[in-house]
């Protein structure tokens, strides 16, 4: 292991050690602690200009309520998940089928397929903004959560395939051969054969995609506008220009817009780095 | 593994069209949709786009033909070149964070009690959205209040208006894009400085291979997946810089913090003007 162990460090080195790391990890969220510290404090203390100094009182409650109760913040959050789950969903099950294809057949086309794929995972997203507004627009999906979640699955689809494809090249192709002697439908190979061992890579695909997804800002300000079906990245912009410099309650909204993919991180922790660090080890 | 369907009996009538060919067509019934979804959004718009940069169009109306005229002007736009400075400042500065996020992960790769926390909280900034990165650095920044400020009064600096100031503000963004794309860096180092052979460690250990030296030499080798990995993220995360300029700046002050696909943003959809034409030239030439 690099670097050598602490454990067979002197002992005053492992104290300094065990104390450096939570003041290096202090220092590391201090943007978002400063954020958490805001959104609990009252109105008052933004009045005062006490922005540093301890709250006069923990208003964390009320602020959290406000943003509930009050402000459009729900509804930004729930168009957030009526357009992240659908793609998550549609973009998973496209992957597992051009995965499957191009991962267990072979023919002429398949590896120019596949770069088609690969590649238009790198093509830069403002190549695509005009002619997929315009696209959106003539299919009268122009902000909508169709539209957006349409677009999504069909991008997201390059970088999935590129995922479930090197999956399941290194699945045993035996348990296939084995299979099609055996007489089953190709169809079924797929559904009964691959799939069940597929549930590793989609479990690791959805979280990444849901994160991706949730946290989309470009496409949500090209293809939507408004309250109706603007995503809760989008929705904080307007959030904070109707409470403009009431800071502990841009504050909270801000925490609230981060929390979901945060709290599926931690659920999800193990899938979640499994997938982000596809390649790191060979 | 799952159960397999019970085979069908061989049949002893002539096998049907659809049982000779089948290996054949299956993958194609299987890529049709993605495909099709792909072709759409993706490869498609993609011609368009560039059919489009040849046009003088303001979305709603006719659109007409200029040729190249849409690349011409781009040619004399100072917006432009300033975009593509910035540009270039980006891909430059956020390759900083593969060193970064290696120096993390050195610090990180041990085993005391509760430091899979600890490197899951150092993880923590890669998932919030840009667009709360982008909020919680621009309070940070604030001159009359923010973080920043505060801590440099401490040492006896003026305020500073980072994401005010011309010759700051790209940098100031750059500093927050990198907050997190460390933190992806660090996870991938992680995971690579795991699998490294143990062996070649204690064999560098024996020849007095320390520190700096066995890190070169020894470690820095064997992660090699985990840095191309990094360099590709990273290079691809300093060309998504849109959600943070848009949140912290706008492009201001006085469009200064803009990079291309922000400019073509503004240039095509925003109350500048819809001219479709001219933002699909530059989004063609910055690729």
């Amino acid at each position: 292991m690099y670097p050598a162990p602490i454990e067979r460090a002197s002992r005053p080195v492992q104290f300094a050690y065990q104390a450096l790391i939570p003041m290096a990890l202090v220092l590391w969220l201090l943007p978002l602690i400063a954020v958490a510290v805001f959104s609990i404090r009252p109105d008052a203390d933004f009045a005062n200009a006490n922005y540093w100094g301890w709250p006069s009182s923990f208003e964390g409650i009320t602020n959290y309520s406000k943003v509930f109760l009050e402000s459009d913040m729900p509804r930004y959050l729930w168009n957030s998940v009526l357009i992240t789950v659908p793609t998550v969903i549609g973009a998973v099950a496209l992957s597992c089928m051009t995965g499957f294809a191009l991962g267990i057949y072979k023919f002429k086309a398949n590896l120019w397929i596949f770069f088609l794929f690969v590649a238009g995972n790198f093509v830069p997203f403002q190549i695509l903004m005009v002619p997929v507004r315009d696209l959106t627009l003539d299919l009268g999906l122009y902000n909508t959560k169709t539209g957006l979640v349409l677009f999504h699955i069909a991008f997201q689809t390059g970088f999935c395939t590129l995922f479930m494809r090197n999956f399941i090249r290194a699945l045993p192709y035996e348990l296939i051969e084995a299979a099609r002697v055996e007489g089953v439908a190709e169809w079924r190979i797929f559904w009964f054969v691959v799939l069940p061992l597929m549930k590793p890579a989609i479990a690791a695909l959805a979280v990444l995609i849901f994160t991706f997804i949730w946290n989309d800002y470009f496409w949500a300000v090209v293809l939507t506008q408004g309250a109706e079906s603007q995503p809760v990245t989008a929705g904080i912009t307007s959030f904070n220009a109707q409470y403009r410099a009431a800071y502990h309650l841009m504050s909270a909204g801000s925490i609230v817009a981060a929390l979901p993919p945060v709290a599926m991180f931690f659920l999800m922790q193990r899938h979640f780095i499994a997938g982000l660090t596809l390649g790191a080890v060979k | 593994m799952a159960p397999l369907p019970p085979s069908t009996a061989p049949r002893a009538a002539p096998r049907s069209w659809w049982r000779r060919n089948q290996i054949a067509i299956t993958p194609w019934l299987f890529l049709a949709p993605g495909i099709l979804f792909f072709a759409i959004y993706v490869l498609i718009p993609v011609f368009q786009s560039f059919n489009v940069s040849l046009y003088d169009w303001d979305g709603l109306g006719a659109a007409e033909y200029v040729g190249l005229r849409n690349y011409e002007e781009m040619y004399w736009d100072d917006a432009f070149y300033t975009s593509l400075r910035n540009n270039l400042i980006w891909l430059v500065l956020y390759l900083l964070a593969i060193p970064a996020g290696l120096a993390i992960a050195l610090f990180l790769n041990q085993t005391v009690t509760g430091i899979r926390i600890y490197k899951s909280l150092f993880f923590f900034p890669f998932v919030i959205s840009q667009v709360v990165v982008g909020l919680v650095f621009s309070w940070f920044y604030d001159p009359s209040f923010g973080l920043l400020n505060v801590m440099l009064g401490w040492v006896g600096l003026g305020p500073v208006n980072v994401l005010g100031d011309e010759s700051y503000v790209t940098y100031g963004i750059i500093a927050a894009g990198l907050w997190p794309q460390t933190a992806y860096c660090m996870i991938l180092y992680l995971t690579g400085l795991n699998a490294v052979d143990p062996e070649q460690i204690e064999a560098g250990r024996l020849d007095n291979a320390k520190g700096f030296r066995m890190l070169w030499h020894i470690i820095l080798p064997q992660l090699r997946p985990a840095t191309f990995i990094a360099f590709v993220v990273t290079i691809i995360g300093a060309l998504r810089s849109f959600d943070l300029i848009s949140i912290m700046t706008a492009g201001g002050p006085f469009g200064q913090s803009r990079v291309l696909s922000f400019y073509m943003f503004e240039v095509a959809l925003s109350e500048y003007g819809f001219r479709m034409g001219y933002g699909a030239a530059i989004a063609w030439c910055c690729s």
